[in-house]
């Protein structure tokens, strides 16, 4: 641009002014990326959130042991009919307890530490347990591996989230002395220091939370702490075994009283750990177990369940409904009033707001032909009517792609309008309709409001057996773990959508496939 | 007898009763059509296949309507007969009580006759197996009798030359329609049964009480003022626009003129992803992540801005649910609404509008302010309506994120209640059909959807309009 013959129109004032035009160009065009970049890190960060409170909700911390299946616990008056023996949970909890206080003999002196060592297993952890010695009642008498879930709280807390211990290891202990009046004194033992700087970095000089020492099998409190030297309290183990290396400090900042789990029960826990007990499995019971009021029990298979009862009764209405509907609009309907009405009414239907179907199934459907409340029945009929307008829009631009050519040739050769249609029309057009029923169940199985007000927010315990059974739908159940307060219900909540989601993606995955194999281009 | 009757599975009777009839009807109408064509030497006007589709259609039709009526109609049909026999104790219960019963009374009946301790409950249910063994007796022997009916009429038919295609084929043509007509019935249901409820509501509570009223307090039957409700909704909404607006036009922009075409492939479907995740997953988004961060930013403003001197009092409510994160939230999940209509007409403005700018010399930026965005205007109207639409009806985030409290409020960080919130608090849990606390649920459903039936009958007819004006 610079060196341009004389012309009278690239005066610098003019290429200055062409300069801040492209500039106004530039910026334009970066705020174009700006907006996508706004949009697309929204949903990175949306799955970022969830999948990693999702993934620490694949494995699950159980207590692993082996238990002798007395008879006189398990089936107390000699029953030995299914249902008798399930409904013994206390009798199964017992034994698991028991085993609990053969390992940490300290705990059965008195009341408060039996009870305190009780609540590292829920009473109601056993039920699966129960179930499997009612369906095999030879195995009473034997000795059997059993694992149950440890307490949400104790899970949380070797997932390390909440609450948050650091860990430091000490390295090598001195010597470790009782002294007249009971405590113990571990002495040369200059590895502490770390433990007190790092302390005093956590709590902000402050020493309200606590600091446990685990070595060998034994796991003390510090009670009193300088750099080499630390006066302590035996929570379980030997005495002996603290002079074991390594040694580790568990520094934990918050207060023992601001935190749902004891010392002494986290001291248990670390015991546990350190002797294979207590592992992390595989979460496989967030799939095959019913809702729960403990997060540790929970599983989703109810809902799951429920969803896919739900999903049939929309698809058996959804789906022919909407393609005949379609065919009709697009092939048959005349051009006159009444199509012209039904057409503005299914556009305006496919904009309407969910919740007004859920407050039309409430008054319609349960309160005028009084069907039952919660039931899957109820939920798929509203969802059929919320996904009809998205099946015939598409259904109907599917009919529109096929050719009129195919039309004329079957006309041509005698064949009737409704021949025409249903024999050459509708095979070709199948693939862009079966898209569209897929989109519109996706649609259905993601929508939460409308089945709020029909009643399928209450608790389910049982897995629904038919669609007008009590039930729950998936992402119902998420809505209700999102609300309970306890923290062991975020982690499960993200896994429970990541279960939705997954789903979804296998039904939009299906719409691309079927796209890329059968479309094709007139 | 009866008792054992009332507990036949009607479902699955049903559906093989209309199977038989069908199939049966079919065998019949064939059979005999092949039989007349063998026998007679003249041409048969429709294929043997017709003749058999016309007498099951024949056979189906009374059948179907019958069984679908006893679908909808016996369990009602059922409880009244019932009330009417119970004693008179029972009339004098509240009416919530009494069905309450006998929901217990038809579950319980569901798995079999009941033998318990409770005489009365024991006998109730005895008689309500009877009742429905009656009812559902009844109904199979009407559906059959009727079926075999239509099946000896339409078998009556069947010559050489009655048309059976064409009488078939306008049969299936009426059932075509009214398929397509369920969508009608579909508008007419939510408008009847939201105009029934809130009429009954207005009688309880006057419509200027509910439109005007200030106070909004229907968990306790006390105050029906819808006002903030309202004020919430529209906050919200406004937030959401705010976020969804610039962003999807932008996007919009840039996809459709700017992009190449690798880069709008990906950004394309990956900005319509927004669109298909479920509402409930935005509303756990808004709550674990945005709510916390909107808090701790309120927070820290609050303190900076009684350091600098500037307040003597926290400025901001900081609640831990709020408006903002809420709006922000739904704003993301509005944001391929705006974008994909946006990109369709700014993709429908002909190309030749485009040349014109460009050979004047005008840069892209200019030929997209002053020529492509004045000509899609009506149509981004229309994307940006329906996207306000969306935001007004949208309920997971809203109850999830944005709280309970009925307030007007000017403070983004503090917590609004909206109606889709409010309908869903007074609708969950135990509902009385009768107080004026579910109705008024009813009530505010029916300003809801006549609101968002405003925008999308506009956004839908701006569309249409600009439509056939480039096409």
């Amino acid at each position: 641009m610079s060196k341009m013959p004389d012309s009278s129109l690239i005066t610098p004032k003019a290429l200055k002014h062409l300069k801040k035009r492209r500039a106004a160009d530039a910026r334009f065009r970066l705020y174009g990326i700006a907006a996508i970049v706004f949009a697309l890190s929204a949903l990175a960060l949306l799955v970022i959130a969830i999948g990693t409170r999702a993934y620490s909700a694949t494995t699950q911390y159980v207590y692993q042991t082996e238990v002798l299946l007395q008879a006189d616990l398990v089936a107390p008056e000699g029953e030995t009919s299914e249902a008798e023996i399930t409904r013994n949970i206390e009798g199964f909890y017992t034994l698991v307890r028991d085993k609990l206080f053969t390992e940490f003999p300290e705990a059965t002196q008195s009341q408060a530490t039996r009870q305190e060592l009780s609540e590292l297993v829920n009473r109601l952890a056993v039920l699966p347990l129960a179930e499997r010695v009612a369906a095999n009642p030879t195995l009473i008498g034997k000795s059997i591996k059993v694992r149950v879930p440890l307490s949400d709280d104790l899970d949380l807390y070797f997932k390390g989230s909440s609450p948050k211990d650091v860990t430091v290891r000490v390295g090598s202990a001195g010597k470790v002395q009782t002294d007249a009046e009971g405590s113990i004194n571990l002495t040369g033992t200059p590895g502490l220091s770390k433990v007190v700087s790092t302390r005093s970095l956590l709590e902000e000089g402050q020493t309200t939370g606590s600091v446990l020492l685990a070595g060998g099998d034994a796991v003390a409190r510090v009670e009193a702490l300088t750099a080499d030297a630390a006066r302590l309290t035996l929570l379980t183990g030997e005495l002996e075994d603290l002079t074991q290396t390594p040694l580790i400090a568990h520094i934990i900042p918050l207060p023992e009283a601001e935190r749902p789990i004891s010392d002494q029960q986290i001291a248990w826990a670390i015991a546990l750990k350190k002797a294979g007990n207590a592992r992390r499995v595989l979460h496989t019971s967030l799939l095959t177990h019913t809702d729960s009021t403990y997060p540790e029990l929970a599983g989703t298979l109810a809902a799951i369940v429920g969803s896919l009862l739900t999903m049939m009764v929309t698809a058996c209405v959804a789906i022919p409904m909407g393609i005949f509907a379609a065919v009709y609009l697009e092939e048959f309907a005349p051009r006159n009033r009444l199509t012209n009405l039904i057409e503005v009414n299914i556009n305006n239907l496919a904009a309407v707001p969910s919740i007004v179907f859920g407050l039309l199934g409430a008054s319609l459907l349960l309160g005028t032909f009084g069907l039952p409340r919660s039931a899957p029945i109820v939920g798929g009929l509203v969802l059929a009517l919320l996904i009809l307008p998205v099946v015939i829009i598409a259904s109907r631009a599917s009919l529109r792609s096929v050719p009129p050519s195919i039309r004329s040739g079957a006309l041509a050769v005698g064949a009737s309008r409704m021949q025409a249609v249903f024999h050459h029309v509708l095979p070709l057009a199948a693939p862009g309709m079966f898209t569209g029923a897929i989109l519109g169940m996706a649609r259905a199985l993601g929508e939460t409001a409308p089945l709020l007000l029909i009643g399928m927010v209450a608790f389910v315990a049982e897995v629904p057996n038919s669609a007008t059974d009590e039930a729950t739908a998936l992402p119902v159940l998420i809505y209700s773990w999102a609300s309970n307060a306890e923290r062991a219900w975020e982690p499960m909540t993200a896994a429970a959508i990541v279960i939705l989601l997954s789903l979804l993606v296998i039904m939009n995955v299906v719409v691309v496939f079927l796209r890329r194999r059968f479309e094709r281009r007139w | 007898m009866l008792q054992q009757l009332g507990q036949l599975p009607m479902g699955w009777l049903l559906t093989a009763l209309l199977l038989f009839v069908v199939s049966a009807g079919f065998s019949i109408g064939r059979i005999r059509a092949e039989r007349y064509s063998l026998s007679s030497s003249g041409k048969f006007h429709s294929r043997p296949n017709y003749h058999g589709y016309y007498v099951a259609m024949w056979g189906l039709a009374p059948a179907l309507i019958l069984a679908l009526a006893y679908l909808l109609l016996a369990e009602p049909l059922a409880r009244d007969l019932l009330t009417r026999e119970l004693p008179a104790a029972f009339h004098r219960l509240p009416k919530a009580e009494l069905v309450s019963y006998l929901d217990a009374v038809s579950a319980v009946s569901a798995h079999g006759a009941y033998d318990g301790s409770d005489r009365v409950f024991t006998a109730v249910t005895h008689r309500y197996l009877e009742l429905s063994g009656s009812l559902k007796i009844t109904t199979l022997a009407m559906i059959l009798l009727s079926a075999v009916l239509g099946v000896m009429f339409a078998r009556s038919h069947v010559s050489p030359d009655f048309r059976a295609r064409q009488r078939v084929e306008s049969g299936a043509e009426l059932f075509l329609f009214l398929c397509a007509a369920i969508a009608i019935a579909t508008t007419v249901g939510i408008v009847a049964s939201l105009f029934y409820e809130s009429i009954r509501f207005f009688s309880q509570v006057p419509v200027t009480d509910f439109l005007f009223g200030t106070r909004w307090n229907a968990q306790t039957n006390a105050e029906f003022g819808a006002v903030p409700l309202f004020f919430g909704t529209f906050m919200i909404a406004l937030i959401a626009m705010f976020v969804a607006a610039p962003v999807g036009l932008f996007a919009a922009i840039y996809l459709s003129e700017y992009a190449s075409g690798k880069t709008r492939a990906y950004v394309k479907p990956l900005l319509e992803v927004l669109a298909g995740i479920p509402t409930v997953v935005y509303g756990f988004f808004a709550l674990l992540v945005v709510a916390p961060g909107v808090r701790s930013i309120a927070l820290w403003i609050n303190a900076t801005l009684i350091d600098v001197g500037l307040a003597n009092g926290p400025v901001f409510a900081a609640q831990p649910t709020s408006a903002l994160a809420a709006g922000l939230v739904m704003g993301i999940m509005v944001i391929p609404f705006v974008s994909s209509l946006s990109d369709d007409v700014i993709n429908a403005v002909p190309q030749t509008l485009r040349d014109a700018a460009f050979a004047m010399g005008a840069t892209k930026s200019e030929t997209i302010k002053q020529v492509i965005l004045p000509a899609a205007l009506p149509g981004i109207v229309a994307s940006l309506l329906l996207a306000v639409s969306r935001a007004i009806g949208e309920t997971m985030i809203v109850v999830m994120a944005a709280g309970q409290r009925a307030r007007i409020s000017f403070d983004p960080s503090t917590d609004l209640t909206t109606i889709t919130v409010q309908i869903v608090a007074l609708l969950t849990g135990e509902t009385e059909f009768d107080s004026p606390k579910t109705l008024s649920a009813f009530a505010l459903g029916l300003v809801l959807f006549l609101v968002t039936l405003c925008f999308n009958l506009i956004a839908l007819r701006v569309v249409q309009r600009y439509r056939e004006k480039y096409e």
